[in-house]
């Protein structure tokens, strides 16, 4: 058993180091920063710059969860302080559902109902020519896809909060909104912010759905409506082919190691939050 | 000559089907302090927060009968809550501080009321944390949040916080339970000095704080109202055998 945990406790360290090896070729002939800033994705002519990507992963990820949140925090709020008991065991099954569908048919579902929905309303309402295809439509699909993973925690969040505090809000005057807003929002906080930044986690690191509809181009977004092109569907579209370009499999390695570094840290903030929310 | 603040009249309670309160009808006065007693389970919490209405909370429950305050039908449809609760303060069984600083504790009613001068509010601050006899122990850590206290000192806190928005009615649900004999004796003096402008109503297992502080006593037993009358002759010469030997110690 202790083999075993600690086989499990060195597993990151272990794929840390891995994709840091196979990936020194690359980070030991460019800058770091070259590397992460500049623009040219080129392969063949040896030039890797990863920032659209970073810069597509981000605008995903961020639209994801600014489209999410609030849907989330309302959600959440009405069925734990406004609504019977009874809709909650209504949506609780409804959100295990969501929660269990493989990602590539939410991908499909993007590709059947989203992109058409952009290229044919969405964009024309905003005076926009485009395919569909784009950083939107990822970040719809995303947002869909984490708002069940999301919405689960922050109910239990508010439903773990202990009546008492509500109770001792009420006794003194204040409304329903007023005790939500002051008492178990702020009770809530840290723990709302641990399960939007898991959200946000998986987001980043989503692979299939964001692949089949963020359009897969490599040029800077200049608008939501733009295609992009995120780090990990770099990694899964090109993985195995175009291997005899030199550095190049050591490039894939090097956009696996930012997933892994990013979603290192972002663990890190999410675990500081929740031993804040503990504390209380 | 003493002034009719509470009326309670055939006042049932159920938790879905459970009878907890079965046809209660007493009155309780201004400027009186009315003791709730009665073993573990009887109903008194139940009755006290059926006052305030803190039980609409809790689903499946249901309140039969009236509760006169200030002669208005507190269940009547067109009562607004939110300010009926304004003039009632609680002091809960369990303590329940918000996970805010000590001070924010104190002003979070003053400040739903509209009270958003820092003098004003210090001054509130202040005089809730002295009457409830905790002010010398946190004067230095008001910034400190509440949570950090001991049990005791946060039972002291709570008391603080339903004084600072001056109720015209206390409710407190064995305010001293976790309350070293020094503090308990505070609390004590404090509903003495309270009474002057408040009336309290106050649930306590502790038979000489009962005799002590109160005017009025009712005793209950099984969500009956068995026996009501001036705390002098209920601990003396009660009418009912039950009454006698709840006060006796002998059950209960
Ligand atoms: N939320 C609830 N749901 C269902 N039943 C309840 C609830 N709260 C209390 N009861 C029941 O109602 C009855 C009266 O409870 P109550 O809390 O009023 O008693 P009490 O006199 O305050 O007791 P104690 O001295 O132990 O605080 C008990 O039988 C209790 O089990
Ligand atoms: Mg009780």
């Amino acid at each position: 058993m202790l083999v075993s945990l600690l086989l499990v406790a060195a597993l990151p360290f272990l794929l840390f180091t891995g994709l840091y090896l196979k990936s020194f070729l690359l980070i030991h002939d460019y800058h770091l920063s070259d590397l992460l800033f500049s623009k040219e994705w080129k392969p063949a002519s040896g030039k890797f710059g990863f920032y659209p990507f970073i810069i597509g992963s981000i605008w995903v990820t961020l639209l994801a969860m600014v489209i999410s949140a609030p849907i989330c925090m309302l959600t959440a709020i009405y069925v734990t302080q406004y609504t019977k008991k009874t809709m909650l065991r209504i949506l609780h099954p409804a959100i295990d559902i969501l929660a269990g569908i493989p990602s590539v048919v939410y991908g499909l579902w993007g590709i059947l109902v989203i992109v058409p929905f952009i290229s044919k309303y969405l964009g024309p309402l905003f005076g926009v020519k485009t395919m569909g295809y784009s950083i939107l439509a990822a970040a719809l699909v995303l947002s869909i896809m984490i708002i069940p993973f999301i919405l689960n925690i922050i109910i239990e969040i508010f439903k773990s909060i202990p009546i008492e505090l509500k109770e001792a809000s009420l006794s003194l005057g204040a409304t329903q909104w007023e005790t939500i807003k002051h008492v178990l929002f702020k009770k809530a906080l840290p723990g709302i912010i641990a399960a939007h930044g898991f959200g946000l986690a998986r987001a980043f690191g989503e692979t299939m759905a964001v692949m089949m509809v963020v359009g897969n181009v490599v040029k800077l977004p200049h608008g939501v409506f733009d295609p992009g092109y995120t780090l990990p569907a770099l990694i899964a579209n090109n993985y195995g082919e175009m291997m005899s370009i030199p550095r190049y499999d050591a490039a894939l390695m090097f956009a696996a190691l930012i997933l892994l570094v990013v979603s290192f840290f972002f663990n890190l903030i999410m675990h500081f939050f929740i031993a804040r929310y503990n504390k209380y | 000559m003493k002034e009719l603040k509470i009326e309670t009249r055939n006042l049932s309670f159920y938790y879905g089907n459970k009878l907890a309160l079965n046809s209660v009808s007493f009155n309780m006065y201004a400027n009186h302090v009315t003791a709730l007693i009665g073993p573990s389970g009887c109903g008194k919490s139940t009755f006290l927060r059926t006052l305030n209405r803190m039980n609409d909370l809790i689903p499946g429950t249901r309140v039969d009968g009236e509760i006169l305050i200030d002669g208005l039908n507190i269940y009547d449809k067109d009562i607004d809550v939110v300010n009926l609760r304004k003039k009632i303060g609680m002091v809960f069984q369990r303590s329940n501080p918000f996970a805010k600083s000590i001070y924010d504790n104190i002003t979070y009613g003053p400040k739903i009321n509209g009270i958003h001068k820092k003098e004003v509010l210090d001054e509130i601050v202040e005089s809730s944390l002295k009457k409830a006899a905790i002010w010398e122990e946190v004067k230095d850590r008001l910034d400190h949040s509440a949570l950090g206290l001991s049990g005791g000192q946060q039972q002291r806190l709570c008391i603080a916080r339903a004084l600072s928005v001056n109720p015209e009615i206390l409710l407190m649900d064995e305010p001293a339970s976790a309350l070293d004999p020094i503090s308990t004796g505070k609390i004590e003096e404090l509903i003495f000095e309270l009474k002057k402008t408040f009336t309290i109503i106050i649930v306590t297992h502790n038979m000489q704080q009962a005799a002590r502080v109160s005017d009025y006593t009712a005793f209950f037993y099984m969500g009956e109202m068995v026996e009501y009358g001036k705390t002098k002759k209920i601990f003396t010469t009660p009418d009912k055998k039950q009454t006698e030997e709840y006060i006796t110690g002998r059950f209960g």
